[in-house]
């Protein structure tokens, strides 16, 4: 009763917003990262210029709080007219399996967004029922970043698998009082065990942990724990201190050798820091993931009773249309999952990771919401706090699994 | 007449009194209700616009006590027990100190006063973030032996994974059950020497009842199937340091009050019985601070059990080893997903500070009766 009369409230408040001719976009995409959305709000205008679009932001990274509050709102019955939301089964284990979306097959159709996505990924963002989100950028999760003439001076070369890591990079690096590796708070932990993963399973037991075809107590996922235990031997014991940030800082300060890090670093070490792609700093897939790209994306969704649905609707179109992705991806510094971008307008780094996207196998990452659902992804942290809190990859394992079972994992 | 005013005194109570039962308990009730419900474990219905829930018994109390994945949650009840214990042992004997000394009839009182109480007028969330930048492994507290030529400190405050006494979860219904014995065997020489020798006999045997069975290493109760161990996590101290930092000085507030209550002829005849200063204190004006001091711990205790922005400010919420279980409800609703979990920890929260606050306001309550 009670919530019937919030809602019928809401939709009375919202009825006279849609009249005013409003469409509110929800986004945690605030500071650094505001001005590419801005640029996209900006074309929308320019398209409609009756249309006055709110732009509500809630700070935090990677969405932390943002999502919070859009669960309260969409609880109440109070939708925005389109949300941005991690592409995969983040929206989909959270928003589409509570019926909450609107099927987008008939947009990608129209707007021809089948031809110009990679299919790999528009399987990815869709289930049996239809296509859910238009994603707005691809970002790669498995990269290494360095300093090319730190590396020449410390005498130590790439490694191209975590075993060499473990047994020359590191042991070398150590020597010469350098951190072998740099890791930054909690969820950097997450971060490089995706792509610790990803190296040790190859990506068909990678893809496997997710569809639930592959256990995470089988001795090949346990052994992850163990070489993810031997990396962190290797890395700075005051990670939980660091923000992403400070752990780049430490690699281009020349205190630290490596950090795996998403290519929003390279965003920070152009834009922030001003240095030259491949000069200043140089970048591999992290070892063990060469040919593979471990993706995420950030991406706008229809949600059911959208208050002005037509005006999301030609928000989707722009979120999708080349232009729009060009405006955007070049300020935010990630790439558009578009395979017709105007790579010209890209910098080095961004115009590498853009080859890598048409050419790599694309494989979803963990930590960034792709391929598991949200209740998952928060579990995960536990476990991680149980393998470093004992150590053992035993431990680890079970948990994991104890959680997939309970959350549904791969159903 | 008179009731025509009482009348009117119930219409004026008559609108804050519907407001608490909906926004107080109306709320309690429907989170009492979700917490015993399946909210969140069905993702088609987790936050669906209408969510279909049904009732699942004590399935999330008994998941939070004994589940595998649920370990962060029994060492977030652990962090709060230490974390109130060093919290009011700091803020209460500082308290206490900085009064006595006011006490002292030092000149410029006031300022002092104002100074020392000021931390308290602060916002959790403000104390949080400048000692987060004192504590920093760089910089602030740890570079302040430099000063005078010693080398910098190396301890990491906030982020060490550091756990002292460590103890199996399995052994806590014996801790438990240990602490009880030793009140009611305390209770029972008490009644005892009172005279009320039933009374007395009767706690006597709760005492040798519960003691033999925590010795037995309590038959009957398992909670986990293996050891599971728990600690004082060391990265704590630098929170306690920061909340006592900020509630000391409204503690000395209170004894300040309470210590010019004591009528100075009290002190004044302890003197000329022969006490010293010291002894004037220790007889004297110290017994009479008790409702104060229970006060401070009634005050202070609810504020430790429900802490959540201080560490929010000073960790982080993912920081595990500087988790709380008011942080733990949170990211177990809003991250997870997970409602009734989180239904099923504000509960918990609300039990501990019940058994805190309730046989205090009975005793206040009574006390106001009487008078």
């Amino acid at each position: 009763m009670v919530q019937r009369l919030i809602v019928w409230m809401a939709a009375l408040l919202l009825s006279g917003a849609m009249a005013q001719g409003e469409i509110e976009i929800f986004s945690w995409w605030a500071g650094d990262e505001g001005p590419a959305l801005e640029a996209l709000i900006e074309l929308y205008e320019a398209q409609h210029a009756d249309t006055d679009v709110i732009n509500a932001t809630v700070t935090g990274g990677s969405g932390v709080n943002a999502r919070a509050v859009l669960k309260t709102r969409m609880l109440g019955g109070d939708p925005p007219d389109s949300f941005q939301v991690h592409a995969g089964q983040e929206l989909i284990g959270t928003w589409v399996a509570a019926n909450r979306m609107e099927d987008l097959t008939g947009l990608f159709e129209e707007e021809g967004f089948m031809d110009v996505f990679p299919s790999t990924l528009i399987e990815q963002i869709s289930t049996e029922d239809g296509i859910w989100s238009v994603p707005v950028n691809i970002h790669r999760s498995n990269v290494l970043w360095f300093v090319p003439g730190n590396l020449d001076a410390w005498g130590v070369t790439v490694p191209a698998d975590w075993s060499e890591f473990i047994d020359v990079t590191c042991p070398a690096l150590q020597m010469q009082d350098v951190t072998p590796l740099v890791l930054g708070e909690n969820w950097t932990h997450n971060h490089l065990w995706e792509s610790v993963a990803l190296a040790e399973l190859g990506v068909e037991a990678y893809n496997g942990l997710w569809d639930g075809t592959v256990a995470f107590t089988d001795p090949e996922a346990v052994a992850v724990w163990e070489t993810f235990g031997a990396i962190l031997d290797c890395a700075n014991d005051d990670a939980a201190g660091l923000s992403w940030q400070q752990a780049t800082d430490r690699v281009v300060g020349g205190e630290a050798a490596f950090n795996v890090m998403g290519d929003w670093a390279a965003g920070y070490m152009v834009t922030t820091l001003n240095l030259d792609p491949g000069e200043g700093f140089g970048w591999a897939a992290s070892p063990g993931t060469d040919g593979v790209f471990m993706w995420l994306s950030d991406s706008f969704g229809l949600p059911v009773g959208a208050p002005n649905r037509d005006g999301a609707v030609d928000w989707l179109r722009l979120v999708g249309s080349q232009p729009g992705q060009d405006a955007f991806n070049t300020l935010k510094g990630s790439i558009s999952p578009r395979l017709d971008s105007d790579l010209s307008l890209y910098n080095a780094y961004l115009q590498s990771a853009a080859a890598d996207w048409s050419e790599n196998e694309l494989v979803g990452s963990l930590a960034h919401g792709t391929v598991a659902k949200e209740t998952f992804m928060s579990e995960f942290a536990t476990v991680m706090e149980i393998f470093l809190s004992t150590g053992s990859a035993d431990a680890a394992a079970n948990a994991a699994q104890a959680i997939a079972n309970q959350t549904g994992l791969g159903q | 007449m008179r009731s025509n005013d009482r009348l009117v005194a119930f219409l004026m109570l008559l609108p804050s009194l519907v407001l608490l039962a909906i926004f107080v308990y109306g709320f309690i009730g429907r989170t009492a209700w979700v917490s015993l419900s399946n909210w969140g474990s069905d993702p088609t219905q987790a936050l669906a616009l209408d969510p279909q829930i049904a009732f699942a018994g004590l399935a999330n109390y008994r998941k939070l006590f004994t589940g595998i994945i649920d370990v962060r949650f029994r060492q977030d009840l652990v962090n709060t027990f230490f974390f109130t214990l060093f919290f009011l042992v700091g803020t209460l004997g500082l308290g206490l100190g900085l009064a006595i000394l006011l006490d002292q009839k030092v000149r410029m009182e006031g300022l002092f006063r104002t100074i020392f109480l000021f931390p308290f007028a602060l916002a959790f969330i403000v104390t949080g973030t400048v000692w987060r930048w004192m504590l920093q492994p760089q910089g602030g507290v740890n570079v302040l032996p430099e000063l005078v030529g010693l080398p910098p400190l190396e301890f990491r405050w906030l982020t060490t994974r550091q756990q002292i006494w460590q103890f199996d979860w399995n052994s806590v219904p014996a801790f438990l059950a240990g602490a009880a014995a030793v009140t009611l065997a305390f209770m029972a020489w008490r009644a005892w020497r009172r005279g009320t020798r039933v009374r007395a006999g009767v706690q006597a045997a709760w005492t040798v009842g519960l003691g033999g069975w925590a010795v037995a290493g309590t038959p009957g109760v398992t909670l986990l199937p293996y050891p599971e161990m728990h600690g004082f996590n060391v990265a704590f101290v630098g929170i306690v340091i920061a909340a006592v930092w900020q509630m000391s000085g409204y503690t000395m507030a209170l004894y300040l009050a309470g210590l010019r209550g004591v009528p100075e002829e009290l002190r004044e005849a302890a003197r000329v019985d022969g006490a010293s200063e010291f002894g004037v204190y220790r007889h004297v004006v110290l017994p009479l601070l008790g409702p104060i001091t229970l006060s401070a711990m009634i005050i202070l205790g609810h504020i430790s059990l429900k802490i959540f922005d201080l560490i929010w400010a000073m960790a982080g919420s993912d920081n595990a080893t500087t988790d709380v279980p008011a942080l733990l409800m949170y990211l177990r609703s809003f991250r997870a997903n997970a409602f009734a979990e989180g239904a099923a920890i504000a509960m918990v929260l609300l039990i501990m500070v019940a058994t805190v606050i309730v046989p205090y306001l009975r005793s206040s309550l009574r006390g106001e009766v009487r008078r």
